[in-house]
Parts: structure tokens; C-alpha cells; sequence
């Protein structure tokens, strides 16, 4: 009866195909997860937030077959002193990773942290569950049901370096659900870095917590591997005057869901979250964003930009929402994508929704081609047209690699959206 | 150097004739000026030489130093040595006019199977010729014609041609939109190029440029035709009759 459940239910056969880790102090919150889940269910096509996006390939029991990229290209990061701290694949690996201790930060895995009172007890499955409304998010739901790993981060201080989670991909059929919780205290500091292909198909939350006056950076780079697929939520909740500030570069990749969940809850917090993409071919990637401002005098920036070509599709679907009384709110959103040529698309979906009455909010969506007048000065001057191309392309992505703000990763990451450029020339 | 031959153009999607067979021959040292009524075709020549989309030739031929530019592509005929100011720079966002610069130079250098030039040796030189115009290192900083002034806009042409050294260089209306002073500096950059080896087409309207950079021979066009040539004082003979007199006299 209940094999026959299974069959019919996606849900139930998904639920059926995975394991819950053994009972520790996060066994109530994945209990609650699942249930939750189960009330739910997996994300269909007909689901307003999956419109865009054929969650199918998300949703089906095993991950579909993803090659291995084999590169002589650096990994991203390699040049910057970092606590690195390594999964293969979904699995940690203690070999390649650094020691975990650093001063003014602890760091633990989610699979070893055993102790009853841990204080991610706090955290874990928390911001999760407040994400999940007034917008459904069921595949962080299953996350935190059955992640198998992750890292739990308490900020304490500003520690010297940041943290690297640096997701490597050896096998072809690697399903990966990683769930990291990252608790930033009180004027305390960090910066996260990700980088990596992580999995054939890859599930990853991270919750974080940022403390009044706390500051959190996070710098990612989904890349590569055009095969794999991924799901990927961000839940914080900001303290007064604090910063979140998160850039995602992505190049490659079959399916991309990065959703960002930001909840502006103390006054004078700063929210900047940006995206620069390209993608040639049945690159499909969504960035999907509901930020909301309960509080007085935040501010909140989304700078998202996608390069399309070759029938690649770009998805945004981002919200402002001004709670009642989050006066002085100035909230900003740009998404546009630059497609070079006739067969790609950007579908994007503005929302703002409003209930105070002192607030300056703006948003804007475009999509275009290549300015033919300015390919055309740069080509009168000897600039061949790839070449020429390139540079309108990178100057287009500019403006959302510019919200990073450390110069050296900036300047890395415009070289390397270049030579994928190059790369892609048609 | 420029030698254009029954030169006949018509706009590529419509059946509009606008260049009716025009025929010029610039040698190298020489200033050639084309004035013109409006609608005359003097643009539509600049623009059929350096290569832009939407004009199709339907005869005749344009070289320069016995190379076809018609079968080239635009940064073909660039690295060939031809330049062409613009009537109207264009504002590129996100592109600093330094990268672009020296993106062009290289580009040019090594279409020619020159060595490129070092970062370096490029800074040099563009900090003396910018002095000369009088551009600071904020608008060399700056995107590429974005936020410059009309008159800005045309140093940084004259900028552009000065660095990638041309052979051929096509003026067009570069007086247009000018003040005194700025026209001044213009042509004073103008004439700092003037050499032996360069040819030189200035498109205008007015005789004014023409006080500032003095033209070696003057024609005057008119329905996509080269109808009347002459020295400098051809120009003057237009500021004081208008162009009513030598059409009336051709026709």
C-alpha cells in the first residue's frame, strides 16, 4: 500500500529514497522539516514559483548523470589566503581541508556537532521555516530534513582570514545535500566564500544569522561543470545596522535555482545582493529573491545580470516587500540580460508590494542585444568583433560584478567571465 | 592614397539612391575639405568608407594605396590605416576609454604583425597626447564618451586619432557642436598631425573649421555628386553666396 503510495506520489518517493541522519539535537527541527514537506510537497510545474523553471530534474528520486569537467583552469579563490574547508561530492574531506581553527570564529561539521545544547539549535531549520511564507520553498524543506553534512559557523570576532567552502565534483552521479548554519554575533565580521561545481545535483541551504552591527560577505562561484544541476537557498535575518552583502558569479550549468531570502528586522540595515551570469546552449538559470523590510531606515540593492546565447534561458523573479511601518525604506532592484542572439530568453518577474508610506523603492527589467553603434565605433577603431564584443559584454556584466567589494576578486572574476567569453565565441 | 572612383551607394533597405557616382582623389600630405548642403551624401561617404551597415554599393570603387576598402570589414580597414571621427561619438558604458584605447592600438598593431604595445610604454604616450588636448586623467579614466561634453566628445576623437596614427583620416563634421576655443584645440590637434605621409578629408559645413585647418583643395557636393572643385577660396566664395550660386551654375 504504501510501495503503491510512493509510485503515484513524488513526494512520498522521494521521502522513501532518502535517509534521515542519526538522532542529535537538530532531530526535532528535521522531524518538523519533514512534515512540513510532506504538507507541502515537492515543487511542481504548475507552482507559481516554478513557472520558469521545470523543477523536474530537481524533484525526480535519483540525480540525473552529470560529467565531470576535466580543467587546467585555477580554481576560483586559489589566490587568496582562506580557511578552506573542502567537500567532495557532498562528503567533507578532512585530507584536503584546513584545520578548522581560527581565532575570533569556531567552526564544526552539522554531521559531528553531537552536543545537546548546541547553539545552532537556535538556527538550524529556523530561518528555514520562517522563509517558507508567505512563498513555499519545499526543496530547503527537504534539506533540512535530510542534509547530510555541513558546517556550523559562530562568529565571535572578525577572524584574519575568510572561509572557503570549496565543492569538488568527481562522480558522475553524486547527489549532495549540504545545510550550513552561520551565526554572526553582535559587531562581529566574516566573509564566505563558495566555490565549485559540489555534485551531479546539488541541494544546499545556508542559514544565516547576522547580529546587530555584525557584518556577513558572501562571494560564490557556480561554475564549470555545464551538467549538474542545483537548488540553493540563503535564509538570514539581518540585526540593526547590520550588512549582507552576497555576489554569485555562474558560468555553465544545466539547471541553476539560487534563491536568497532576506528578512531586514533591525533598523539601519544595509541588504545587497547581485548576480552575474552567462550561459550558452540549455543553460538554465533562475535567481529567485524576496527580500523584506520590517524595519526602520534599511536598505536593500539587487544588481542581477545574465548573458545569454545560444538558446540559454535567464530567470529572475525578485520581491521587495515593505512591511507596515518599515518606514524610510529605499529598496532597489535591477535585472537585465544582454542576449546575443535571437534564440535565447529572460523571463523576469519585478514584484514590490508595499505598506508603509515613507519609502523609495525602485525597480527595473530590461533585456536587449549588443548596441550595434558602439560595436560598430569599436570595430572603426581595428577592434576585431569578438574582441569587440567581449568588451560590451563585460562592460554590460560590470555593473553587477561591482557590487563585490574586495578589488582583487573583482578583477578575477571579470578575467574569468572573459575567457569564458572567448571560450564561446560564435 | 584615397582614391574613390564613380563611387554609387544606395540605402540598403529602401530604394534610395544616395551617392550617384562620386570620384576623389586624396593624395598623401594633402587637407581635402567637402562641403555640401544638407542630404548632399557627404556622411553617407564617410560612413561607406569606414564600413558601416545599411548602405549597399552599387558601383565603383575605393581604395586606399591601391587596396579595395569596400571588400573589407571595418577593423580591416582600420588596421589599413583608415579613420574616421564622428559626427556623433558614441557613449559606451563600462568601457574605460583607456582600455579601449589601448584595446585598439594593440588591436591594430597586431592586425599589422606589429608588436603590441606594454602597458607602460602606452601610459606614456597617452599622457603626453592627452596634455596636448587638454584631457585629464579623469576623462581618460571615465567610459568611453559618456557624460563628455560635444566638445569633449570631439578632443577625444582627435585623442583616438592621434594614437592610432592613420594613414587616411575622415572628419566629420567635427566642427559641429563647437565653440570657439574648443574648435581651436581641435584643429590644433588636427594640424599637430598633419604630415607628409597622411591624407586628410574634412567634412563640414562651414567655412569656419576651415580657418583653422587650411585645405589644400575644396569640393563642394550636391546631390551625391562631387560638382564643383577648387583651392581654399572655393570655401569662401560658400560663406559669403551659399551654395545657391554653384548649383545654379552646374545645373
Amino acid at each position: 500500500m504504501a510501495e503503491a503510495a510512493a509510485k503515484t506520489d513524488p513526494t512520498e518517493a522521494m521521502i522513501a529514497a532518502l535517509d534521515m541522519p542519526a538522532a542529535t539535537w537538530a532531530k526535532p527541527a528535521r522531524e518538523d522539516a519533514l512534515a512540513r514537506l510532506r504538507t507541502m510537497g515537492l515543487p511542481q510545474r504548475r507552482d507559481e514559483y516554478w513557472k520558469y523553471t521545470r523543477p523536474d530534474t530537481l524533484t525526480q528520486v535519483n540525480a540525473p548523470k552529470a560529467a565531470v569537467l576535466v580543467t587546467d583552469e585555477a580554481p576560483m579563490f586559489d589566490g587568496v589566503d582562506r580557511l578552506r574547508i573542502v567537500f567532495v561530492d557532498g562528503v567533507f574531506d578532512a585530507d584536503a581541508s584546513d584545520d578548522l581553527s581560527l581565532e575570533g570564529i569556531t567552526i564544526e561539521r552539522l554531521a559531528a556537532a553531537d552536543s545537546d545544547l548546541h547553539w545552532a539549535k537556535n538556527l538550524y531549520g529556523v530561518l528555514e521555516t520562517r522563509g517558507q511564507t508567505p512563498v513555499e520553498r519545499p526543496l530547503a524543506a527537504l534539506n533540512t530534513a535530510f542534509a547530510t553534512d555541513g558546517v556550523l559557523i559562530h562568529v565571535t570576532g572578525k577572524p584574519s582570514k575568510p572561509v572557503n567552502l570549496f565543492y569538488q565534483h568527481k562522480s558522475e552521479t553524486s547527489d549532495a545535500i549540504l545545510h550550513h548554519c552561520i551565526k554572526v554575533d553582535a559587531g562581529a565580521e566574516v566573509t564566505i566564500l563558495e566555490n565549485g561545481p559540489a555534485a551531479a545535483r546539488f541541494n544546499k541551504v545556508m542559514e544565516v544569522e547576522v547580529g546587530d552591527g555584525a557584518s556577513f560577505h558572501h562571494i560564490r562561484a557556480q561554475g564549470r561543470d555545464h551538467e549538474r544541476r542545483a537548488v540553493t537557498h540563503i535564509f538570514t535575518r539581518l540585526g540593526s545596522e547590520s550588512e549582507f552583502r552576497s555576489f554569485t558569479m555562474t558560468v555553465n550549468g544545466q539547471l541553476t535555482r539560487n534563491d536568497c531570502i532576506i528578512e531586514l528586522t533591525g533598523d539601519d540595515a544595509i541588504a545587497n545582493v547581485a548576480g552575474a551570469c552567462v550561459g550558452d546552449g540549455d543553460f538554465h538559470h533562475d535567481d529567485t529573491i524576496f527580500i523584506t523590510h520590517d524595519a526602520v531606515n534599511c536598505k536593500s540593492r539587487q544588481v542581477f545580470k545574465k548573458v545569454l546565447r545560444n538558446g540559454a534561458t535567464g530567470v529572475f523573479q525578485g520581491k521587495i516587500l515593505v512591511k507596515a511601518g518599515a518606514q524610510k525604506t529605499d529598496g532597489y532592484q535591477i535585472s537585465q540580460s544582454l542576449l546575443l542572439d535571437g534564440d535565447s530568453q529572460f523571463l523576469a518577474k519585478p514584484e514590490l508590494e508595499i505598506y508603509a508610506d515613507d519609502v523609495a523603492c525602485s525597480h527595473g527589467s530590461t533585456s536587449g542585444a549588443i548596441d550595434e553603434d558602439a560595436l560598430f565605433y569599436l570595430r572603426s577603431r581595428g577592434i576585431p568583433t569578438g574582441e569587440a564584443t567581449d568588451l560590451l559584454t563585460l562592460a554590460f556584466l560590470a555593473e553587477a560584478v561591482d557590487e563585490i567589494a574586495h578589488e582583487d576578486l573583482r578583477a578575477d572574476m571579470t578575467a574569468r567571465l572573459g575567457a569564458w567569453l572567448v571560450r564561446h565565441r560564435s | 592614397m584615397l582614391s574613390i572612383k564613380n563611387l554609387q551607394v544606395k540605402l540598403e533597405d529602401e530604394d534610395k539612391q544616395i551617392l550617384k557616382g562620386v570620384d576623389l582623389e586624396i593624395e598623401a600630405g594633402k587637407v581635402h575639405a567637402i562641403m555640401g548642403p544638407n542630404g548632399s551624401g557627404k556622411s553617407t561617404l564617410s560612413y561607406v568608407l569606414s564600413g558601416k551597415d545599411g548602405y549597399e554599393v552599387t558601383g565603383g570603387s575605393a581604395e586606399l594605396e591601391g587596396v579595395d576598402l569596400l571588400e573589407m570589414e571595418p577593423e580591416e580597414r582600420a588596421a589599413a590605416g583608415l579613420f574616421l571621427a564622428f559626427q556623433y561619438p558614441v557613449e559606451i558604458p563600462g568601457v574605460g576609454n583607456m582600455t579601449f584605447l589601448r584595446t585598439a592600438v594593440n588591436a591594430q598593431r597586431k592586425a599589422r604583425g606589429e608588436e603590441e604595445m606594454s602597458a607602460a610604454e602606452f601610459l606614456k604616450v597617452i599622457r603626453a597626447k592627452a596634455k596636448d588636448l587638454k584631457i585629464d586623467a579623469d576623462m581618460l579614466k571615465r567610459p568611453v564618451n559618456m557624460g563628455f561634453s560635444g566638445g569633449e566628445k570631439k578632443r577625444n576623437e582627435i585623442l583616438q586619432m592621434a594614437m592610432l596614427e592613420p594613414k587616411m583620416c575622415i572628419l566629420d563634421e567635427t566642427d559641429s557642436g563647437l565653440d570657439v576655443d574648443a574648435m581651436k584645440l581641435v584643429a590644433e590637434g588636427v594640424n599637430a598631425l598633419r604630415s607628409e605621409g597622411r591624407g586628410f578629408l574634412l567634412i563640414t559645413h562651414y567655412q569656419r573649421l576651415l580657418d583653422h585647418i587650411k585645405p589644400d583643395v575644396v569640393h563642394i557636393m550636391a546631390d551625391g555628386r562631387i560638382i564643383k572643385t577648387g583651392g581654399p577660396e572655393l570655401a569662401l566664395e560658400v560663406e559669403t553666396n551659399g551654395y545657391a550660386d554653384i548649383l545654379a551654375e552646374v545645373a
